[in-house]
């Protein structure tokens, strides 16, 4: 009623003043000046309701602001807490450590180390070009980095997250950087942990390397496992062990501030860093089989006998798989993926050659345990094998020929082709194709790497199917002597090597050591006793023995080697045409092999040596096996040290 | 202690007051008010020390700004509003000679030229016409026959338009606008007739649309267009918005609690010591807190409007109206953009926002509504 009567005063005040008003202008006009006489009651009930009017006006509007903070806090309250939290609470992934990778006696083979590098906050920065161009001028940025800098700052991100522009700064870098960053807005440097590959060439193939996710891998990997993890297992064991190397992920919520800034640490999971990998490879080992090698192309792999571990695997020429890590550049990619040497190519993987004369033992037991031959069994060799009905001559490697009386023994010691032409065709392809399959050939080994290849263990069956033709009888006479379609891997050769020292114990080879002691065997292959020792003995002649091909190898030898010596034929050599390695150019000259084992009466070491375009086995291949075995049986003088090297580290 | 205890030493407390030689009595105070402001005061450096993420800084810097303008209040509640009605003219002439010296050597940041300065003493010589104004035209109709006559109107409007054109060219629209408002008080209270506030509602729909285009700068139609829609420009001018909407609405019915706003004390609400400080008291106390203060303010309202009933003159009236209706008016607008129904201008929460310059004016303005409270005590 109040409120009324209140606007009622100030509405009606024109009405009420109107006869007031027209008197006092007249008393004014007589006057004759601007001051009328003044009717205070008047003015002041004027002025009172005007006022309490307002007054009202005033009451309304507080009503108004009420209304919309009721609103706000009270309608609205849940969807405005909601954006609150949202606002400063952020989940933050922790990545997981990456799994450390040791050799057999514990020395840091992949090692995680702190690295300084160079990020770009864009809120901060203003003009990122700018503050490129500056950098460039600082510290030099090439254009892979400013590349992917790009890409990334590209991708969705949340506000103020720094994008990596620079890794790895080394200390001048980090100074400059220092000395500079007072007049660089927007630069961060930050420390994190990167893959560090101590060893280098020598077992990039081996490790393999980490490198930033791509956009493809980002389509496959689990976004949640690898949230803030910046690198993946590219190759290797880095790649094969990826799963048990990159741990499990963290969170963390933390409270930021509108900045992006970490203000405090709401709660945290810790994440658990991933399983450390020790492996059966002897660092030193690794070495001198890679320093063996020299400047040459080729291989070298060695194999514990007892476990089947891989004792070094060097494929050479190599590269600095560190390089990789924080993402190499384009040109030097290019280089690398183009030079004719193929350092990016693991040649004891992927490598596959002809085996040559390095089945010759596999066969000799194939035919011995067949019942084929018998261990009497000789022949005379006249330089040369003619299938029945055939005018064609199967040359011996030797011209002449070794002569008679060639008995099984001689044929390995001396490598006698012909012989082999004559008792693989009396036993037939399917003999030699099963004793080659059950010493690994033609067949992925199953070694824990990725990107193994199987070979070719040539079959009637494989022929209809990879050619699609019959099995001819010239076939098998290539094939008994490790040529034609025949194609290992020098793993497999290692392998094989192995599996003929261990009397026929059948062990899938291993880089990394999944349990302590020695597992059983997978399989035996079953072979007389009798024929192992003939076979042993034989391939010990060939490094001991006067007419052993490997003879070179043997001086000054304070225990036995057994082993083989291969060549395999690059280039095809026409009927009745010499071989003449001096008119042949050196990428098309016969590529080396050798395999062996050590000590003969117990055998420790398995190896296989494989030298592209070293022409001879002997002279280029077994020397390097030499090498190895002697590094082998000096810093393992007595058998087996392989319990526990955990506790060495 | 006793009950009679209490009572005897608030009896001779009492009469230590007013028993005391003149020197309380001389003095001209409008207790009531007085006790309100320190309570309003006392209030805004509670929360100024959250808002300011517990700053010393800012809570001392506060307090010498409350200081001076206790000061100012006390000292300008001792001239007498015949005093102050007779040299009504000298600030507002003084005034705009300044707003014209700004226009020509003034000195300012963000395109916009504001300040004087004058040996290494900056200030905003557009504050002084938020007082000189309502003195102005108080003295100038008080001493008119009210309701005022069409000539009186007339150089009435002069008076309130001649500063805030000259405010508008620095260009501050919201001090102007302010400044007009206070002029325009004094107007109506002095009971404008309802022809001429009609023709005034007129006249101002149809001036709108033209201030739009040719008077509001691009800066200030986009803080307008924000105001509807403040997501549009999430990260410009739309983040204060949205930020003090969000620390407002998290707040809920209590609040979060003392210093215990996340939105204020991240950093997500801008300005949260200044203009947007009423966003954290309403995220730290909730619905409840911003109703106390309401209420406070109310109560100050109400306070004033007794004053201006009870004033002995008409210059007295009109100038304590127009300073009471002024404060509201800040009051509202400031509330009113922080939770997004107004747009943002840079209009300080009256006595609350850090700002020495917002507390002296308002000061003053309080000081001449005690001199008009007073003025019954000077005439017997």
């Amino acid at each position: 009623m109040f409120a009324i009567t209140l606007l009622n005063l100030s509405i009606d005040d024109d009405t009420l003043q109107l006869p007031i008003d027209t008197g006092l202008r007249v008393q004014s006009q007589s006057m004759n000046e601007d001051r009328t006489i003044k009717n205070p009651q008047l003015e002041f009930r004027l002025y009172a309701g005007r006022l309490l009017f307002t007054f009202l006006v005033v009451l309304i509007m507080a009503g108004v602001l009420l209304w919309r903070y009721y609103h706000l806090q009270v309608v609205s309250h849940e969807n405005f807490v909601t954006l609150s939290d949202r606002n400063r609470v952020l989940v933050e992934p922790l990545p997981p450590t990456r799994g450390l990778i040791y050799d057999r006696n514990g020395v840091l083979l992949a090692d995680n180390r702190p690295s300084f590098n160079l990020s770009i906050v864009k809120e901060r920065a203003g003009d990122i070009d700018g503050l490129l161009a500056e950098l460039d001028k600082l510290i030099g940025i090439t254009d892979a980095e400013k590349e992917r800098f790009f890409k990334q700052l590209a991708r969705r991100r949340r506000p103020y997250e720094p994008v990596p522009l620079k890794l790895n700064l080394d200390e001048r870098e980090q100074g400059i950087l220092a000395v500079n960053e007072y007049r660089l807005s927007g630069m961060d440097v930050t420390v994190q942990l990167l893959r560090y590959y101590p060893f280098g060439p020598e077992l990039a193939h081996v490790l393999g390397y980490v490198g930033r996710i791509n956009d493809q891998e980002i389509q496959e990997l689990d976004p949640v496992r690898y949230s803030g993890t910046l690198v993946v297992g590219k190759t290797g064991l880095e790649k094969y062990y990826e799963d048990q190397l990159l741990g499990e992920v963290g969170y963390q919520t933390v409270e930021t501030n509108a900045r992006g800034r970490v203000m405090r640490q709401l709660d945290r999971t810790d994440p658990s860093p991933g399983q450390d990998l020790q492996l059966y490879l002897d660092s030193r080992l690794q070495h001198v089989a890679y320093e063996s090698l020299g400047g040459e192309r080729g291989a070298v792999v060695a194999i514990e006998v007892a476990t089947g571990g891989v004792l070094a695997m060097a494929s050479a020429p190599s590269f600095d798989a560190n390089e990789f890590v924080t993402g190499i550049g384009t040109d030097s990619y290019n280089a690398l993926l183009n030079s004719p040497d193929r350092p990016l190519f693991d040649r004891v993987l992927q490598g596959q050659y002809p085996p040559g004369s390095t089945v010759k033992p596999i066969y000799g037991i194939a035919a011995l345990q067949s019942g084929t031959i018998s261990q009497d069994y000789r022949i005379y060799d006249p330089g040369f094998y003619r299938l029945k009905n055939d005018k064609r001559k199967y040359r011996d490697w030797k011209k002449g020929g070794h002569g008679s009386k060639i008995y099984l023994q001689d044929a390995i010691i001396q490598s006698c082709d012909t012989f082999f032409y004559d008792v693989g065709v009396k036993m037939t392809v399917d003999t030699l194709s099963l004793y080659g399959t059950r010493f690994g050939l033609g067949q992925k080994t199953g070694l824990d790497m990725p990107s193994e290849r199987a070979g070719i263990m040539p079959s009637r069956a494989w022929k209809r199917a990879a050619k699609g033709v019959a099995w001819y009888p010239g076939d098998t006479v290539n094939t008994s002597i490790g040529q034609g379609f025949t194609l290992a891997t020098p793993i497999q050769l290692a392998v094989a090597t192995s599996r003929i020292a261990s009397r026929g114990e059948i062990r899938v080879p291993q880089l990394v050591r999944k349990q302590h002691g020695v597992p059983p065997p997978a399989g035996i292959i079953k072979v007389s006793e009798n024929n192992w020792n003939y076979v042993h003995q034989a391939m010990q002649e060939v490094v001991h023995g006067l007419r052993g091909t490997a003879k070179v190898i043997n001086k000054g030898l304070a225990y036995h080697i057994a082993g083989k010596t291969g060549t395999a034929q690059v280039i095809g050599i026409k009927q009745d045409e010499e071989y003449d390695a001096a008119l042949v150019a050196k990428r098309n000259r016969d590529h080396a092999l050798f395999i062996a084992f050590a000590p003969v009466e117990n055998p420790r070491i398995a190896v296989s040596v494989l030298v592209e375009n070293g022409e001879h086995g002997s002279s280029t291949a077994a020397p390097l096996a030499r090498k190895l075995i002697d590094a082998y049986m000096e810093y393992y003088p007595e058998s087996l040290p392989v319990e526990s090297p955990d506790e060495s580290r | 202690m006793s009950q009679g205890d209490f009572v005897r030493r608030m009896g001779s407390g009492g009469s230590a007051i007013y028993g005391a030689p003149n020197q309380w009595q001389r003095l001209h105070l409008d207790l009531p008010l007085l006790l309100l402001l320190l309570v309003l005061a006392g209030v805004g450096l509670f929360i100024l020390y959250s808002a300011s993420g517990q700053s010393l800084y800012y809570v001392n810097h506060q307090l010498v700004n409350y200081g001076v303008g206790f000061s100012v209040m006390i000292a300008t509640a001792q001239l007498p509003p015949r005093l102050l009605d007779r040299w009504a003219f000298l600030p507002y002439c003084g005034g705009v000679l300044l707003l014209v010296a700004v226009l020509l050597f003034g000195v300012g940041a963000k395109g916009a030229q504001r300040w004087l300065e004058v040996g290494g003493f900056r200030f905003q010589p557009s504050e002084i016409l938020k007082a000189a104004v309502p003195l102005m035209l108080a003295s100038y109709l008080g001493q008119r026959s009210l309701p005022p006559r069409f000539k009186h109107v007339l150089s009435a409007l002069v008076f309130i338009a001649i500063p805030p054109v000259l405010v508008i060219l620095q260009p501050d629209l919201g001090t102007a606008i302010l400044i007009a408002a206070s002029g325009f008080f004094v107007l109506f209270l002095s009971g404008l007739g309802k022809r001429y506030l009609f023709s005034a509602v007129l006249a101002a729909t149809a001036v709108l649309p033209l201030m739009w285009y040719y008077v509001l700068h691009d800066y200030q139609r986009q803080r307008i267009l924000t105001m509807f829609d403040p997501q549009a420009d999430k990260l410009g001018s739309g983040w204060n918005i949205i930020q003090s909407t969000i620390a407002i609405g998290s707040g809920g019915t209590q609040g979060k609690g003392w210093m215990l706003g996340t939105q204020s004390q991240l950093d997500f609400l801008p300005e949260s010591h200044t203009d947007f400080i009423i966003a954290v008291l309403a995220e730290e106390f909730g619905l409840i807190g911003v109703t106390l203060l309401m209420g406070l303010y109310l109560l100050i309202m109400v306070r004033c409007i007794i004053i201006c009933l009870r004033a002995q003159s008409m210059f007295g009236r009109l100038l304590a109206g127009s300073i009471t209706l002024t404060f509201f008016v800040y009051v509202f607008v400031n509330m009113g953009m922080v939770s997004g129904i107004l747009p943002v201008v840079g209009v300080p929460l009256p006595l609350v926002s850090y700002g020495g310059t917002s507390i002296v004016t308002l000061m003053l303005g309080f000081g001449m509504l005690t001199s008009v409270s007073t003025e019954k005590k000077r005439s017997s």
